[in-house]
């Protein structure tokens, strides 16, 4: 006779809706630890334009030079002061309970960034790897695994309160 | 009316094409990438455009499948502002003259 499968409960989710623009956050200890460590980075990193967040910072004009320059020169600074704006915003709200539609924007803007970041340097492409779990790259895959299952939580919750708006 | 022959000639200088076609509309294309999700994909369609959400999930899908999709168009001032949303929410989108 075999044991009964040991039951893994889904784990409750981090980002909820509550009510009309209104979503309850509920993100354990560790994994704010986790986020209070890589924002910073993120902050350092658009500030001093790392190639890693070339992603952050996309062409618009493909074949165009001089409308490219013209297009960075105007909208780069925003870009990034928007970016940054969004890290402080998720810093100050992450030990809240409960946070309003515009801050929920800049949550999903700061964690899909460290996503699109993390997600560059580890040259990611449409299938992750199985790697074993000494492989150097693993805990860093893990980490871009965890932002994307919060990112899904995240967009689930805007979703939702789109279709109820 | 006879045409002086030192009158200048009209030629086709294309660095005065915008100024010849000033009403040629912009397209904006968001490109297929590996990182962002299909999911989120589909929600900056519908919450920066407006679209439903099966306009939105069709469009998400052909950026995914076809490598690209057209997502919105019009003035050179709306492309950009457009791109400029989409590159906020980290999409990979581009303008240029439709053909």
């Amino acid at each position: 006779m075999s044991e009964a499968e040991p039951e893994y409960p889904e784990p409750r989710p981090r980002i909820s809706r509550k009510g009309a623009g209104r979503f309850a956050l509920e993100i354990p200890k560790e994994e704010r630890l986790l986020l209070r460590n890589l924002l910073p980075d993120l902050g350092h990193m658009v500030e001093t334009r790392d190639p890693d967040t070339k992603r952050l910072f996309p062409t618009a004009y493909h074949d165009d030079p001089d409308k490219e320059a013209e297009y960075q020169g105007l909208m780069a600074n925003d870009l990034a002061a928007g970016r940054l704006a969004a890290i402080k915003t998720v810093e100050e709200t992450i030990d809240q309970p409960e946070i309003e539609l515009s801050q929920l924007e800049c949550w999903m803007e700061a964690v899909n960034s460290l996503r699109l970041v993390l997600g560059t340097r580890l040259e990611v492409g449409e299938d992750l790897p199985l790697l074993d779990h000494d492989d150097p790259d693993a805990p860093a895959y893990a980490v871009y695994e965890y932002l994307g299952w919060l990112m899904e939580q995240a967009v689930r919750a805007m979703s939702e309160d789109l279709a109820q708006s | 009316m006879a045409v002086s022959p030192l009158a200048p000639i009209k030629t086709d200088d294309p660095s005065n094409e915008e100024d010849i076609k000033p009403d040629r509309p912009w397209i904006v294309l968001v490109w297929n990438d590996p990182i962002n999700l299909m999911s989120y994909v589909t929600m900056v369609f519908q919450k920066l455009f407006g679209y439903s959400l099966e306009k939105a999930t069709a469009l998400m899908l052909d950026v995914h499948q076809k490598g690209r999709a057209v997502v919105s168009s019009g003035p050179r001032e709306k492309a950009e502002f457009d791109v400029s949303r989409l590159h906020a929410h980290g999409l990979w989108a581009t303008m240029q003259h439709d053909v």
